[in-house]
């Protein structure tokens, strides 16, 4: 394992409150380029608010980010995108009455003058999904409408990685998948890592994370359990640390743990 | 149990037709005739119903008033009758594909009408003055509905409701109770009441049609250099065949003597259609090949994919409020010239439904997303069509709200149960 490379995205002591609520406590979290880091952790334990936080969505209240060993801020999405950090999120967030090419550069789009460059945008996009060896797609320019499940996961994934991204995140993105396309997703998301980029994986799924993870780090009422090499654990390790915190050796001090029961 | 990059299978499952199957294949004018009719089946109706109604109507009342209903003098009418709801109706094209309406956009054009009329009647201004006081009016308007909804969050249904209301009160105020402007400025009543010398029809009619055929040849063998997916050859020759044989036959027909009497000549295209064809292929080209039209669609077929995306979902809401009630104040200035004047009840009544129904009708979706700028001509034709029709039938007013009333419904459930099919099968 590359333990000492530089994380691509490094997050130190980042905490976070909605109100009273303090839903991220004094959180440390890393990604490493070419590697799948699985963020683990049962309902409220606060994968999401951590994902958006790291999207520029919600800022921060303290904690310091680094990107490329660089200490960064973000404050918008805009920033994120601006570093390389693309997420997609669960209900990936494409527009079914546009097709694949028109998705894919939304927000984006390529221009010759004021007017769209279609020729360019579609090479583009056809050679991002062949470079994914994505296959099961008849034409890019079918609308998003028509596409399956798994199609759409792909076009939302291969929307992230067409802008020479460098930190994809992926919620969920078997959730709501049948047992072929999950593997098709899973070979994707292991295929991102595998062209440099760092992935993070949000998955309920322990066998999606055994399948594809490097690293597994798994919160625990906002804080960070565990953050481990997948082999270092096994599947039943991996549960304990996301439904009581901490697992043998492994995990938040007792302590810790009772003062939220 | 892992998927590493040395162990990568490729997944046993193959999918028919995957692997860009389609983008390979050549295209041929059959297999864009099949590919076209799996899209109709599909729930993809697109200019169809418009077409077809469109065909029928005429069929009907050329069967009901032979001499009258294709006489080149009603086919005049019918276009300068065409004019101002299509015109409105395009202004719709833009708010619908956001899932949002403006109730408000014929009053807003009675409005901005009044304004122009009241500037040149009493104001003793030039119509160019008068006429960019009209445009700026309907912009003001449409910015406050643009703000209401896209800034508020007031559902635009309400919003334009109460504007429907409140505007109409401008305008009785702006022209009085029972009282008529009269619009005598020679270049607005031309507008709709004059036509273009015949060497300039033609001259118009030729060059767009040279233009329309060399823009789709260019644009086809762009894409065949560059290995992307173009249409069959065919099927532009054919696409073309259709614009430049519409556009030489209407300039020829309008360009027979249509006078009542054998002893002048009145002859020619009316200056307005020129003035439609250039607002509708510049909204044809906003919608379809510039980055602000792509974020239109985008933001009318999913609001939060587009916000993801970085686009200013709030500016381009306002943004169709504007143009639509901009549209408006042309529409209003159009109807203005017709009439010759301005009354208090400009661009109420049934003004609206008229311009809603025409863009339905052409098959603009009223769920967001999905419409056309020709949707307006289309569907601004049929609208004509059948006013025009019912007229020389001496059909009686209720009659025609009932028949036009009944074919909105129908062009509405048509637009609805196209939506329901794409659903299932999944366009």
């Amino acid at each position: 394992m590359a333990d000492k490379a530089t994380p691509v995205l490094q997050l130190t002591g980042v905490n976070k409150s909605f109100g009273a609520v303090k839903v991220l406590h004094d959180v440390d979290f890393a990604v490493y380029p070419g590697e799948v880091t699985a963020l683990v952790g049962d309902n409220g334990a606060g994968k999401s608010t951590l994902i958006k936080c790291i999207a520029g969505i919600h800022p921060v209240d303290s904690g310091e980010f680094f990107f490329e060993g660089r200490p960064v801020t973000i404050n918008s999405p805009r920033d994120a995108a601006a570093l390389g950090i693309e997420v997609v999120y669960q209900d990936l967030a494409l527009a079914d009455n546009l097709d694949i090419v028109q998705n894919m550069f939304l927000g984006r789009e390529r221009t010759r003058g004021l007017v769209l460059d279609e020729a360019s945008m579609e090479e583009s996009a056809r050679q991002t999904l062949a470079k994914l060896s994505v296959r099961t797609v008849k034409s890019v320019r079918q609308l998003v409408a028509s596409l399956s499940g798994g199609q759409r996961q792909t076009v939302a994934i291969a929307k992230a990685v067409l802008w020479q991204s460098k930190v994809v995140i992926l919620d969920e993105p078997t959730a709501a998948l049948g047992v072929a396309q999950t593997r098709q997703v899973l070979e994707l998301v292991r295929r991102l890592a595998d062209t440099g980029h760092g992935v993070v994986l949000i998955s309920h799924n322990m066998n999606d994370v055994f399948q594809v993870a490097d690293r597994i780090t798994a919160l625990y009422l906002g804080r960070v359990a565990a953050h481990v090499p997948r082999s270092a654990v096994t599947s039943t390790q991996v549960v304990e640390l996301i439904t009581a915190g901490r697992s043998g050796d492994l995990g938040l001090s007792p302590a810790t743990t009772d003062n939220h029961l | 149990m892992s998927i590493h990059s040395h162990e990568l299978k490729e997944t046993a499952v193959k999918v028919a037709d995957a692997d860009f199957a389609i983008d390979r294949r050549e295209h041929t004018t059959a297999s864009a005739v099949r590919d076209y009719w799996a899209k109709v089946r599909a729930g993809e109706l697109g200019s169809l119903p418009a077409v077809f109604g469109l065909v029928s109507l005429i069929v009907l009342f050329t069967a009901l008033r032979p001499e009258t209903f294709l006489s080149e003098r009603n086919i005049a009418n019918l276009f300068v009758q065409a004019m101002s709801v299509t015109i409105l109706a395009l202004g719709l094209v833009f708010v619908l594909l956001l899932g949002e309406i403006d109730l408000s956009a014929g009053v807003t054009s009675g409005v901005c009408a009044a304004v122009m009329a009241k500037l040149m009647v009493e104001a003793g201004q030039p119509w160019y003055t008068a006429v960019l006081a009209a445009l700026l009016t309907g912009l003001l308007i449409g910015t406050v509905i643009g703000l209401l909804v896209a800034v508020v969050r007031i559902p635009s249904f309400v919003v334009t409701l109460a504007l429907f209301l409140g505007l109409q009160g401008i305008t009785l105020r702006l022209i009085g109770e029972g009282g008529t402007v009269p619009v005598r400025d020679e270049v607005i009543v031309a507008l709709a009441n004059d036509n273009m010398p015949i060497w300039l029809g033609w001259t118009l009619a030729v060059g767009c049609s040279i233009l329309f055929a060399a823009s789709q040849l260019l644009r086809r063998h762009r894409q065949r250099s560059r290995g992307l997916i173009a249409p069959p050859l065919g099927l532009v020759v054919g696409r073309i065949a259709v614009v430049t044989a519409a556009l030489l036959g209407i300039t020829f027909l309008m360009g027979l003597d249509r006078a009542p009497s054998p002893t002048v000549v009145l002859n020619g295209v009316p200056w307005g259609v020129p003035l439609v064809a250039l607002l509708v292929i510049t909204a044809t080209f906003v919608l379809g090949r510039t980055v602000y039209g792509r974020h239109v669609y985008a933001v009318g077929g999913n609001a939060e994919a587009a916000r993801r995306a970085g686009i200013n979902v709030t500016a381009i809401r306002m943004s169709v409020f504007m143009i639509a009630s901009t549209l408006a104040a042309v529409a209003g200035m159009v109807d203005a010239s017709r009439l010759n004047s301005v009354t208090p009840d400009a661009g109420a009544g049934n003004v609206l439904l008229y311009a809603v129904g025409a863009t339905v009708i052409g098959g603009t979706s009223l769920f967001g997303g999905k419409g056309r700028a020709i949707d307006a001509v289309l569907g601004g034709l049929v609208i004509s069509v059948i006013a025009n029709g019912l007229g020389l039938l001496g059909a009686q007013a209720y009659l025609n709200m009932l028949i036009t009333g009944g074919v909105l419904l129908l062009a509405a459930s048509v637009d609805a149960l196209a939506r329901r099919r794409r659903v299932a099968v999944g366009r």
